[in-house]
């Protein structure tokens, strides 16, 4: 019964927040100034989900530093994205850098 | 441009939201394999996936479990950490008013990060095919069908390998996430918009249920709108980069 409160309640917010604009889209005009906004909204959103990730991996202290792998990851994705333009090699090669960042530093060789 | 068929942008959406959905596949893993430790049964494992299909709230919801948090706080917290979608529908009201309610609803429920992100870009191209709507279909059902089976596969390794929690396999967020903001940053405005977003991301960890990632966003959209304002006009919407086929 809990489970059924707990996720029928998360179905209920989640779809509501993506649907309710939707039935009154017909009278909504959203300004040009508006739409130019909503224009931010994805780099905006991502950026505020990824960077605490990347920084923080335990979700407490910022860690900016060689040891932290996530950064150094995060770092190399950015820059295989900005270089290679491909996003299936970015995220991969992201992805490897990581885990071969994270078994440097789990074999000890930084000290 | 090739006329597009349903079909044809059906298939275009699901081809295009392939690498995300591969950056999504370690986190589908991850979400069913720690549930179980998470106290969470396997029924509200696949509820979720099935019927909420949202990434970090359902991930969050998981920790709240484990913490021993009661369900209305639960839903609370999905509320805020997806609050953010109700911007994902405002961005796409343009393109979506004209669709029937039953098209309407089934995008909105399919309304992810990653579905968000490559629909926008080929609903902010300028051809006019009558089909966009089909290109947006078959990125959700792609999305949705991986998710659902990355959870069904968690869910048994869970059983069998105890410690691939440890792995760090969520990265693959960060790496899809990375992949997605980069084609965005071209101007003076959404730099402006990615770099205040990160910070004050940082900045507002530490309020609860999540809030701080609202904030940080809006932030970041108010800075953008802030820096347009300052350096003119961007270049036209550099959503996604798209091969004109």
């Amino acid at each position: 019964m809990e489970t059924f409160l707990l996720v029928g309640g998360m179905f209920l917010v989640t779809f509501s927040i993506r649907y309710v604009l939707l039935p009154f889209s017909g009278r909504i005009r959203l300004s040009a100034g508006l739409q130019r906004a909503l224009g931010y909204v994805p780099p905006a959103v991502l950026t505020a989900i990824i960077v605490p990730m990347a920084l923080m991996p335990d979700g407490q202290t910022v860690r900016f530093s060689v040891s932290n792998p996530y950064l150094i990851g995060a770092l190399a994705t950015a820059a295989m994205g900005w270089i290679g333009k491909n996003l299936l090699l970015t995220i991969v090669g992201g992805m490897g850098v990581f885990l071969a960042w994270k078994w440097v530093l789990h074999a000890g060789w930084l000290g | 441009m090739v006329a597009q068929t349903r079909k044809s942008e059906f298939f275009r959406g699901a081809r295009d939201s392939l690498p995300l959905i591969i950056g999504a596949v370690p986190f589908g893993i991850i979400f069913g394999t720690l549930s179980g430790s998470a106290g969470l049964s396997v029924a509200g494992t696949l509820g979720m996936s099935l019927f909420v299909f949202a990434g970090s709230a359902q991930f969050i919801a998981m920790g709240l479990v484990a913490a021993g948090t009661a369900w209305p706080m639960i839903v609370l917290t999905t509320f805020v950490v997806n609050f953010r979608h109700l911007l994902y529908t405002a961005t796409l009201l343009p393109h979506l008013k004209k669709l029937p309610h039953r098209w309407q609803a089934l995008l909105a429920f399919g309304l992810t990060d990653e579905t968000f992100a490559v629909a926008v870009g080929r609903w902010r191209q300028p051809d006019d095919s009558p089909h966009k709507h089909w290109y947006q279909l078959g990125s959700m059902a792609f999305m949705y069908s991986n998710w659902n089976m990355c959870t069904i596969i968690g869910i048994v390794a869970g059983r069998m390998l105890q410690d691939i929690a440890g792995w760090g396999l969520d990265f693959a967020m960060v790496a899809a996430f990375i992949g997605m903001v980069l084609p965005y940053v071209k101007d003076r405005p959404n730099w402006c918009a990615v770099v205040v977003a990160g910070a004050a991301a940082l900045l507002f960890h530490g309020l609860p249920h999540k809030l701080g990632l609202i904030l940080a966003s809006l932030a970041g959209i108010g800075a953008g709108v802030l820096a347009d304002a300052i350096f003119g006009r961007r270049v036209g919407p550099t959503a996604k980069k798209q091969e004109g086929s």
